[in-house]
């Protein structure tokens, strides 16, 4: 995880390391206790305390990180409309809190998968921004080596599956993946996301029916931002009550703009999969941006809504205010870090943009195992047998 | 990404005009419409004219996200044209049964990349319904429409062309039309067609494409393919909006001494063998280009099928111009479409042979 830099203080508080740079990692890990913002609604559980434990470490991390997927986004927003991003862009502003929190409550063991709002995820489970970039504009150095663009994120070293297109198919997936997990006695578990749209797919119920029959380490986590590209939840669902949905599946609901909430729904979700099996949680969270770039985000719901959630809701304002609260920096100290993370993320978007796009031979790579081969027919219907690397 | 120049003019407006072209659909002129606008006009004749016809699908209520359904749900009403829940294999069971109970379903799915949840009904369900049940009952009111093909920049999921997996059942119809004027026929002619049909939209044409379109009511047949352009020393067989690429070739063809003739297919199953056929007798040389991977694409059907009736008059061996063996790709989408040069190379060799 990222580590904050701070320039000294002179607040007077004494800290237990040295100032001499002028600056000083922060690794206190004095335990700071964060009471959630809502308690928590359990389906067929026990809710977990609205107490959390955490760290100033911890605090100016979820600051920094959540900043840093704040400002990648939005970085991504330009450079989609100057065209150097094609295809479909999906942008997860708002919904930090839900990548964040997650991270901190599991291990790189657990396994995430998720659709297509990846990009944070990703660079959650460690991806650098210059993967991101990289692969957002279809370079050699992206994570996916240029060829999957924004919907197909992966890191195999982190256990992130992914980066799915096709809505709701990415779940049987996970619940196939925590399978493997149990098998394997690998005592982890898999955090299968969807969206609320994709709440409403058959697959979710069958692969929740085996999970359950099963006793599998999953667990569903429904990103519910209340619109299915742009239709409310309540057009789409008899039920909006995702986190009931399971019906013989417990389930949570917390509120996903809150970083630690999230954190410690995942850690209680953690606890309760590898003990009884699938457990679902619903994260009420939001997103700022559209559906899509494509999509403007503001014929389904007014500005008022969006600069409303923005200005009570918002996830990273809840962290600077309690970093400011707990006296662990100025707002200056994070301004500066909201600068040098800007730097940070141009800096990035100019190393990928030098970065060259994939080999046209790449083209016929990977369709299926090196060796095997496929032809390509020549218009003069000679086949060309690829030779692939 | 950058090399799109192929694909930058897609405005038929010449395709209905002159070429010794022999059309079906009277000339006579109409509104200028684009493709989604035509489409948008045959939906608001067929729930106009049909009391029990009914509109549903992701996000149709607002007009769609290609603007095909505009107009629909104020005009109609809520009870006819509704949105429903993200859930492909729902929407389209749940149209299987109300054309079972005599109603018109015209389905959309928003994406032809999306269909394939919904596979298991049409080709189980829809297809064999009528044959099942021994004429008892039939689900001939479904239409499913869904915007198909490469658009530019779709990637992987949204710019596939399924159509040859649909065009191996027996029991329904698939349709693609080519323009504006076309479309509006044809998907007119598909709903009131007494079997379900499968009707894929070119998206790439939604916009780009420009047609005079008559205001009426009209259908276009069925099973009837066009000569769209006649010609004497090779037949060009190709359906939706890869005839704009081939017409382009065919022009370029033709300025070597080549006469082409191109023939738009239209309805894919069942498909016009006579029309096709004939062309070859006439020409002796057969090409197929679509956007959809080569192998088993339906470029293979109408391959197999000519040879079968043409063996003796065919003077070289049937080309096929298709998409490649992959996934549909990202960045190499210039590399993987059927473009005009790879066709007129094709043409060459083939006239050459």
């Amino acid at each position: 995880m990222a580590l904050s830099r701070l320039s000294s203080r002179s607040n007077g508080i004494a800290r237990p390391f040295s100032a001499a740079f002028n600056r000083f990692i922060s690794t206190d890990t004095t335990p700071i206790t964060i009471e959630t913002s809502l308690p928590f609604t359990a389906h067929l559980c026990d809710p977990p305390s609205r107490s959390v434990e955490s760290s100033s470490q911890e605090l100016l991390d979820f600051f920094r990180t959540m900043a840093l997927m704040r400002r990648m986004e939005i970085a991504a927003d330009s450079l989609y409309k100057a065209k150097l991003i094609r295809g479909f862009c999906h942008l997860y502003d708002g919904q930090e809190a839900v990548a964040i929190g997650m991270e901190a409550a599991i291990t790189k063991k657990d396994a995430i998968i998720t659709a297509y709002r990846d990009h944070c995820i990703f660079l959650g489970r460690g991806g650098s921004l210059h993967e991101v970039f990289s692969e957002l504009m279809g370079r050699q150095a992206g994570c996916s080596k240029g060829k999957g663009g924004s919907m197909h994120f992966y890191k195999k070293d982190s256990s992130f599956y992914g980066g799915h297109g096709i809505v709701g198919a990415q779940v049987p997936l996970g619940c196939g993946i925590a399978f493997a997990q149990k098998y394997n006695k690998e005592e982890a578990v898999t955090f299968a996301l969807y969206g609320d749209g994709a709440a409403n797919q058959g697959q979710l119920f069958e692969a929740l029916n085996i999970s359950a029959l099963w006793d599998l380490p999953a667990i569903l986590v429904c990103e519910n931002n209340h619109y299915g590209m742009g239709t409310a939840e309540w057009r789409a669902a008899k039920s909006p009550s995702y986190y009931k949905r399971g019906d013989y599946v417990p389930g949570l609901k917390v509120d996903g703009m809150d970083a630690f909430a999230v954190k410690q729904a995942c850690k209680f979700a953690k606890d309760h999969a590898l003990e009884k099996g699938p457990i679902i949680l619903e994260m009420d969270t939001y997103r700022y941006h559209g559906h899509s770039m494509s999509d403007p985000g503001s014929t389904y719901r007014t500005r008022d809504e969006i600069s409303g959630v923005r200005q009570e809701r918002d996830p990273i304002e809840r962290i600077k205010k309690l970093v400011l609260s707990h006296d662990l920096a100025t707002e200056k100290e994070l301004k500066d870090m909201e600068k040098e993370i800007r730097k940070e993320v141009d800096d990035a978007i100019a190393k990928a943009k030098d970065c060259p796009m994939p080999e046209p031979s790449e083209l016929f790579t990977n369709v299926y195992v090196k060796g095997f081969g496929t032809e390509s027919f020549g218009p003069d219907r000679k086949e060309v047998k690829a030779a692939l690397p | 990404m950058a090399a799109l120049l192929g694909r930058s003019c897609r405005k038929l407006g010449f395709l209905s005009s002159g070429h010794g072209a022999r059309r079906t659909v009277s000339t006579e002129t109409g509104k200028s419409l684009n493709l989604y606008a035509a489409i948008n006009q045959a939906l608001h004749i067929a729930l106009d004219s049909d009391p029990r016809s009914y509109v549903f699908g992701e996000d149709v209520g607002f007009g769609g996200v290609f603007r095909c359904t505009t107009g629909l749900a104020e005009r109609f009403g809520k009870n006819r044209v509704f949105n429903t829940p993200l859930c492909e294999q729902g929407i389209v069971g749940f149209g299987i049964g109300l054309a079972a109970m005599g109603n018109r379903a015209i389905v959309e799915i928003q994406f032809a990349d999306y269909i394939y949840p919904a596979f298991d009904q049409i080709v189980n369900e829809a297809a064999k319904f009528r044959y099942r049940s021994g004429n008892q009952f039939n689900c001939g009111g479904l239409t499913i429409r869904a915007p198909y093909g490469a658009v530019g920049h779709g990637g992987h999921y949204h710019s596939q062309s399924p159509e040859a997996f649909f065009c191996h059942v027996p029991g329904i119809k698939v349709v693609i039309p080519r323009s504006p004027r076309e479309a509006k026929g044809l998907l007119l002619s598909c709903i009131r067609d007494p079997n379900p049909v499968v009707f894929f939209e070119p998206k790439w044409l939604y916009r780009q494409a420009v047609e005079e379109v008559p205001e009426h009511d009209y259908t276009i047949p069925l099973s009837e393919a066009e000569v769209i352009r006649e010609g004497n020393d090779i037949t060009l067989v190709g359906w939706g909006a890869q005839l704009t690429i081939m017409e382009q070739a065919c022009l370029e063809a033709e300025k070597e001494g080549i006469s082409c003739e191109l023939i738009d297919l239209k309805t894919l199953l069942p498909w016009d063998k006579e029309t096709v056929e004939a062309s070859v007798k006439k020409t002796g040389r057969l090409l197929i280009s679509h956007e959809a991977p080569i192998t088993g694409g339906f470029g293979a059907e109408i391959s197999a099928t000519i040879l079968e009736r043409c063996f003796l008059k065919l003077e070289a061996p049937v080309s096929r111009v298709c998409g490649l063996d992959t996934p549909f790709p990202l960045v190499f989408e210039p590399f993987y479409m059927p473009t005009k040069n790879k066709i007129l190379d094709a043409i060459k060799t083939t006239v050459n042979y």
